[in-house]
């Protein structure tokens, strides 16, 4: 739960109120000036309607530069930030060529993958030469090559599950494979913070949902009691089965979910539970295996394994990890798999590398190496920032850190501040968080050195200051920090 | 009258301005924060108050019910038993698909052995294409594998950018927006358009990521004749004068240019006169026709010679033609635009792989530059279908241009399993014994489309004439001798 200030969520709501009803005021005589010009597209609705329309041109478009900002190069520590200006007051961004080489505190590049790799690069350059981008035809068809089964084989092996099957998308896996599994009669209980892929899957599939409040494994108990009791709606027949949904790391809080406890509250309510491991798969835990190995949850207790390759393994696609029944009914099954071109095989090849090189099968100790380095990292970051006086959201040893902005204002404030001082960070505004809850969100990478992370750690701060963000009293003195930062090192 | 009312409204808006005069001149108003005064605040309070208030007083009647006890939920709970996960596996579930040991061209090795591959949609043979690879190897370098990122926070490459332009200026649309996956495409496209309420004429046939589409988007749907231009504009009467009422009602029509389900080319021509008559908009999946239809393979625009931007919406997928992998949405700049921030495939998910772009920009200029591989093409499937038209136990229930060849049985086994089954059979027999790959139309269990299913072949430009001989006369002889048993 976030404890808005008073009086920041007065002034929060004040400045969306401003905008809103200069908006309002806008399109007030924008409707008089169409209506004055001949309508050519009489007889047709508007393409985009309401407010959610309202809210692209009328508030989004003003800030549109802080968002979809162009690289040219690998999102590794440092990228290449290519420069736009605007001709029109920000409705178009046009590219310049002129670039700033920043401090990437943005791309989930959690193990540093994204960047040419010494054992990962040849060996998907080798794998492009023999496979070629991609098997133009789905899984079920000629897309299967024998790279794709090695792939499933070093994936259901890594994160300790007896099968796999992967998807050329994250996306994709969470919203083809809830239909499939739930339907009509059966209840999906969800976190109330899930990623939207796993609202589209649950919508897909036709099954009732329910939320629980964001990790809140009491409430989940209470919905489950509440669902069992009632039943099916109107009928009160029973439910045909129940399945809890959860994420690992959540990317807007960067929360690690309470697993145990969510775990044992479905085994006493015999609820299946989906784990969505985005953003915590290869990122956390000692060797990697995400939230389960960090929590010391025994992977057989998770009925159905998610994550993607988009984020820790630098390449794309997802998976799913279960039982081999499971895997086995979902390839005769998942329309992903039918009707989907199959994943491409360089990028198959960047994920089976790069778990290569996290296990230390590539013979070095690399992959132990960032697995430390991350961690190390994301503490001396968070608990820095939390010194500073910012409100950091989120867990210790998540790469993951919210910093609070609310008033919509400080959005762009921030982040062009930042993008000045060469340091590239990511805010997030309505459609991925609430209304209210604006704000700033650091991705640690393992190939942040210590200084890379102090210097941006110095910009954070001198901007923080300047748009009004340190919500509490910062700890004292420098030196105190800087004793304590010594033993991280 | 009117004048008693008018003073009262006066004297209420005069109450009101001095209620705000107030709460600014009080004394927390000099507080200024980015040259806003924030005492305002004081007016909205009182607002927040009044609204609390009255919220407050609707309090609804409950009638007074027993709510179960703990311990009855307890003992409901206990007997709850959850149906399996997934139903028992049969053992036809155990199905699995040939493993390729090379790259997915027109030859292709399975179990160590060469073989004709028609399972590849790789129509303009662009797999394995030299110049493909070298861009992809060049832009792996530069750019790593993956994007790292959505679009919306540095998961833009420039390359994405560069790619959407090429794709814009090849189809002679405004503006185009890439997917990072075919199949999310039309199933984000879709509902980012269309909402509750809306209304969508699609055709029954479409593939299933429309499908998805259509029922995420919650707008009612109304399902036509596959490709039956009678019953596409009874629909659409039928619609008109239900909803003549209705004002700002979004209305649409659905449908692939070139089916994947059943291999026909939709009459795009009659579709546009319907849609300007009706005054719906068209939204077409172009996946299997973009580099294939048309002198020059901007797809069914161009073979219908009609401009690009009659159509509303065009989406494909790039795992085709191109070679590639990923999808584009293409239109006018507002329809595009509107995806970047209302288009949940493109907002929450990472952005394509930039290697796979730079092939698409790559495979575009390959199409324009080599005119030559779409007539081969062409010619391809005239004489594949020439070699199948004698074919026995099959009709051909594709267009005769369509790049997807489809054989559908010409006496059904009366279920769909067993048809499946049968056909499967065929083309496992011809890959084992002919080293010709073909592969049959799978069904999910979530697909709603209930076309007849059949054998698919997959023509390339790759195709060299012995192989299309080969492939006829292989399934002719399997044909003969499965279904010889058979009957
Ligand atoms: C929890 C979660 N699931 C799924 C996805 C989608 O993954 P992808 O980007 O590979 O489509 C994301 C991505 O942001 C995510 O955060
Ligand atoms: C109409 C349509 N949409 C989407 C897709 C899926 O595209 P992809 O295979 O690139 O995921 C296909 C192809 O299989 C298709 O035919």
């Amino acid at each position: 739960m976030i404890a808005i200030p008073y009086l920041t969520a007065l002034t929060t709501y004040f400045s969306y109120g401003l905008l809103f009803a200069f908006g309002q005021f806008r399109d007030f005589f924008r409707k008089i000036f169409d209506w004055c010009s001949a309508n050519s597209l009489q007889g047709y609705a508007p393409i985009c309607l309401g407010l959610e329309d309202f809210y692209i041109r009328r508030l989004y478009l003003r800030i549109q530069d802080c968002f979809g900002r162009p690289i040219a190069s690998a999102p590794d520590a440092w990228f290449d930030v290519v420069e736009r200006y605007s001709n029109d007051s920000n409705k178009t961004l046009k590219r310049t060529d002129k670039i700033s080489r920043c401090l990437n505190l943005g791309s989930y590049n959690y193990l540093g993958f994204a960047a040419a790799d010494e054992y990962c690069t040849p060996r998907v350059v080798g794998t492009l030469k023999k496979y070629s981008p991609s098997t133009c035809s789905t899984r079920v068809d000629g897309g299967t090559t024998a790279l794709h089964n090695e792939l499933e084989e070093c994936v259901a092996n890594f994160v300790r599950k007896p099968a796999a099957i992967v998807f050329g998308m994250g996306y994709v896996t969470n919203s083809a494979i809830l239909p499939v599994l739930m339907g009509k009669g059966s209840l999906i209980i969800s976190d109330s913070l899930n990623h939207n892929s796993i609202v589209n899957g649950a919508r897909g599939s036709g099954a009732t949902i329910r939320v629980f409040q964001h990790n809140m494994p009491s409430h989940l108990e209470e919905v489950l009691r509440e669902q069992i009791a009632e039943g099916q709606p109107r009928t009160h027949r029973p439910w045909k089965k129940i399945m809890v949904i959860v994420e690992g790391i959540y990317s807007m809080e960067g929360e690690l979910c309470k697993l145990p406890e969510i775990i044992a509250v479905c085994k006493k309510y015999k609820a299946y539970i989906y784990l969505d491991e985005a953003h915590s798969i290869g990122a956390v835990g000692k060797t990697g295996r995400g939230v389960c190995e960090l929590l010391g949850v025994d992977t057989a207790d998770v009925d159905i394994m998610m994550g993607t390759f988009t984020k820790s393994f630098g390449s794309c696609g997802g998976y799913i990890a279960g039982s081999k029944e499971l895997i086995q009914y979902l390839k005769y099954t998942c329309p992903a798999h039918l009707y989907a071109t199959s994943i491409s095989p360089p990028a198959a090849q960047q994920i089976i590398s790069s778990i290569k090189v996290i296990l230390g099968e590539d013979g070095s100790n690399r992959g132990a190496q960032k697995l430390a380095q991350i961690r190390e990292n994301s503490n001396f970051f968070r608990s820095e920032l939390q010194k500073m006086g910012f409100e950091v959201l989120g867990d210790n040893d998540s790469p993951v850190m919210p910093i609070m902005l609310y008033n919509p204002a400080k959005i762009p404030a921030f982040s062009r501040e930042c993008l000045k001082q060469n340091v590239a960070v990511v805010t997030v505004a309505f459609p991925a968080t609430p209304l209210l809850l604006a704000r700033a969100r650091i991705c640690i990478s393992a190939a942040h050195s210590r200084e890379d992370l102090i210097k941006a750690l110095q910009v954070i701060s001198r901007v923080g200051d300047l748009v009004g963000i340190k919500y509490f009293p910062a700890e004292p003195t420098k030196q105190d920090q800087g004793g304590k930062s010594v033993k991280y090192d | 009258m009117d004048a008693v009312m008018a003073s009262a409204v006066m004297n209420f808006v005069n109450a009101t301005l001095d209620c705000v005069k107030f709460a600014l001149d009080a004394p927390s108003a000099r507080a200024v924060v980015f040259g806003v005064h924030i005492g305002g605040h004081l007016f909205i309070e009182v607002f927040l108050l009044v609204v609390i208030l009255f919220l407050l007083s609707q309090k609804s009647y409950k009638p007074p019910k027993r709510p179960l006890t703990n311990k009855e939920i307890d003992e409901l709970c206990e007997e709850w038993v959850p149906g399996p996960l997934i139903p028992s596996l049969d053992k036809e579930l155990l199905y699995e698909p040939p493993v390729l040991e090379s790259a997915a061209g027109p030859h292709s090795i399975i179990n160590g052995k060469e073989v004709v591959n028609f399972a590849s949609a790789n129509y303009l043979g662009l797999i394995g294409h030299p110049k493909l690879l070298e861009s992809c190897s060049s832009a792996l370098a530069k750019y790593g594998v993956g994007s790292c990122g959505p679009r919306g926070f540095y998961g833009t490459i420039d390359v994405h950018l560069d790619c959407e332009t090429r794709i814009a200026k090849f189809l002679g649309t405004p503006d185009s927006i890439l997917y990072s996956y075919g199949l999310s495409t039309m199933f984000s496209a879709i509902p980012a358009f269309s909402k509750k309420g809306d209304i969508i004429v699609a055709d029954e046939g479409v593939h299933w990521g429309i499908q998805n589409g259509l029922h995420l988007s919650r707008s009612t749907v109304v399902y036509f004749k596959h490709n039956d231009m009678d019953s596409l504009r009874e629909t659409l009467e039928k619609i008109t004068s239900k909803y003549k009422r209705t004002k700002n009602l979004r209305r649409y029509i659905v449908v692939e240019a070139v089916y994947q389900n059943s291999g026909q080319i939709a009459p795009l021509d009659e579709i546009i006169k319907l849609k300007e008559k009706y005054r719906f908009r068209v939204l077409m999946d172009e996946s299997n026709s973009l580099g294939v239809l048309g002198s020059s393979g901007r797809g069914l625009t161009e073979y219908y010679g009609v401009s690009a931007e009659k159509i509303d919406i065009i989406t494909a997928a790039m795992g085709h033609a191109l070679a590639t992998e990923g999808g584009f949405c293409t239109g006018n700049a507002r329809v595009i635009d509107h995806q970047r921030l209302s288009s949940s495939g493109y907002v929450f998910s990472a952005s394509l792989p930039p290697y796979l772009a730079s092939a698409a920009i790559t495979a575009i200029d390959i199409v324009e530059e080599n005119p030559n591989l779409i007539t081969k093409l062409k010619s391809n499937i005239a004489m594949l279908w020439k070699g199948l038209s004698k074919i026995p136990g099959f009709t051909i229930a594709s267009n005769p241009e369509s790049p997807i060849v489809y054989l559908r049985l010409e006496k059904s086994t009366g279920s769909m399993k067993d048809d499946l089954n049968l056909l499967e059979n065929i083309a496992e027999r011809v890959l084992k014994e002919e080293s010709v790959f073909v592969v049959t139309s799978k069904r999910s269990t979530l697909d709603k489309c209930r076309l007849p299913v059949g054998i698919r072949l997959f023509v390339s430009a790759g195709h060299s004439e012995s192989d299309l001989l080969k492939a006829s006369e292989s399934l002719k002889k399997v044909a003969a001798s499965v279904l010889g048993d058979h009957n």
